[in-house]
């Protein structure tokens, strides 16, 4: 039997922590894109993209984290694609922040006053460079503690990529508890990166938000 | 796609669904009454319970509840606390979510005018009746629409406890997909399920919250 000393353990959980960090980063990405996508369609003119949009936010709030990630990881291949669980974890991951991401900016576009589109139309503006020159920019800069309040939550939810079977954080932990049968000091360290990773965000947050309540 | 499996299966899942009901209706009732307390020791407690709370809130928010789960789960047996699998669910979602729920009553707590615990007092209530009779049911109406989105997404997640073999929904799901080898179209009907659930839930709270409290929510 291999002994594990507490670096073995401490180096094992870093080099895995760079999935998890790396995972949050591509779905943060990748939701953004998307997010925009739906945003687009959730605040467009047309009744029915309006409504395509709050459905899609609806499936995704509405239904676990986890089942969205079993049904990308089981449901990719029946399309005919092969699979990895690193993909099945980003896409879902991606959807998943989309939904919420657009959701929490179309708060920020409808906080603003009906007036800021009128002045870009008076301006003689395209719709398109309303919402790129007025409308967004406000919007985002309004909903910036939300959306990093979003990525923690973002980053806590890539645990659940393990169950697919993706080796991140959580599930290089599992593997060194069944090797060590430290439960107690190997889940500690684990919920020790995450706090550590989620916590200056929380605290940047709360900061982004005070700074917005103080205007 | 094939469904073929479904009518051998409606009486698993009803049985899991039951049990994830069971899990958030026990929650929420411990995590009410926990969040309640840890607010109020939050304003009024001894300068060591309020840090102990505020660190409490940090370190629940910030680290996954999968982990949480585990650490219960697996790691507490080495301090001599065993529990049973739905136990060990029930306290992880409990303390998981009362780090929320404190925020959000205490936020609650703090909305309600100072005027009337003043006017309470004033009348010779004593300060335990004036919070019970006079400030919580005013703060709980402030923040109900924010703790009944709160008890859906615990309910949302409490799908992860079927990794500590609770068997919940989704363990029946995982249980259902390993017999049928149908595993898009099980996950399919039971994440509609949880789809069902959370629209009912939210409903039942809502209707629930404005018979109870009078309470404004949408």
């Amino acid at each position: 039997m291999i002994e594990f000393t507490l670096w073995d353990i401490v180096r094992n959980l870093l080099l895995a922590t760079r999935w998890t960090v790396l995972l949050s980063l591509a779905a943060f990405v990748g939701g953004a894109v998307v997010g925009m996508a739906v945003l687009f369609l959730r605040i467009s003119r047309n009744k029915w993209s309006r409504r395509l949009a709050s459905g899609y936010i609806a499936l995704f709030q509405g239904t676990p984290l986890l089942m969205q990630l079993f049904l990308m990881f089981f449901g990719l291949p029946m399309l005919g694609l092969r699979i990895e669980p690193w993909t099945a974890a980003v896409l879902g991951l991606t959807f998943f922040a989309s939904a919420y991401l657009a959701e929490i900016w179309r708060s920020g576009v409808d906080a603003l006053p009906l007036g800021q589109w009128d002045a870009g139309a008076s301006l003689g503006l395209h719709y398109l460079q309303e919402l790129r020159l007025i409308i967004l920019p406000q919007a985002f800069a309004i909903t910036r503690a939300p959306t990093v309040g979003f990525l923690v939550q973002l980053i806590k939810s890539t645990a659940l990529t393990s169950i697919i079977g993706f080796e991140e954080l959580v599930r290089t932990s599992n593997a060194i508890n069944n090797a060590t049968f430290e439960p107690f000091k190997v889940y500690g360290l684990v919920a020790l990166i995450f706090f550590v990773m989620c916590f200056p965000l929380t605290q940047y947050a709360r900061r982004l938000e005070k700074r917005a309540s103080a205007i | 796609m094939a469904f073929g499996w479904l009518p051998g299966a409606v009486s698993d899942i009803a049985h899991g669904a039951a049990t994830t009901i069971l899990l958030i209706a026990v929650t929420t009732l411990a995590e009410t009454l926990l969040s309640i307390l840890g607010a109020a020791g939050r304003r009024n407690g001894p300068a060591l319970l309020r840090h102990a709370i505020a660190w409490y809130v940090e370190v629940m928010r910030n680290t996954p509840f999968l982990v949480q789960l585990f650490f219960i789960f697996f790691g507490l047996p080495s301090l001599g606390i065993r529990l049973d699998p739905i136990l060990a669910a029930m306290l992880a979602m409990t303390l998981n979510m009362a780090a929320y729920t404190i925020e959000i009553v205490g936020a609650g707590l703090d909305a309600v005018p100072h005027g009337q615990t003043e006017a309470a007092l004033a009348l010779g209530l004593r300060p335990r009746q004036v919070f019970i009779k006079i400030v919580l049911p005013q703060a709980l109406k402030v923040i109900y629409p924010a703790l009944t989105s709160q008890i859906v997404i615990m309910m949302l997640e409490s799908a992860v406890v079927s990794q500590i073999a609770v068997r919940e929904l989704t363990y029946e799901a995982d249980m259902l997909q390993a017999r049928t080898f149908r595993s898009f179209e099980t996950y399919f009907v039971v994440t509609l399920v949880y789809l069902a659930l959370s629209m009912a839930l939210r409903r039942l709270l809502v209707t629930g919250g404005r018979r109870a409290l009078g309470a404004g929510v949408s």
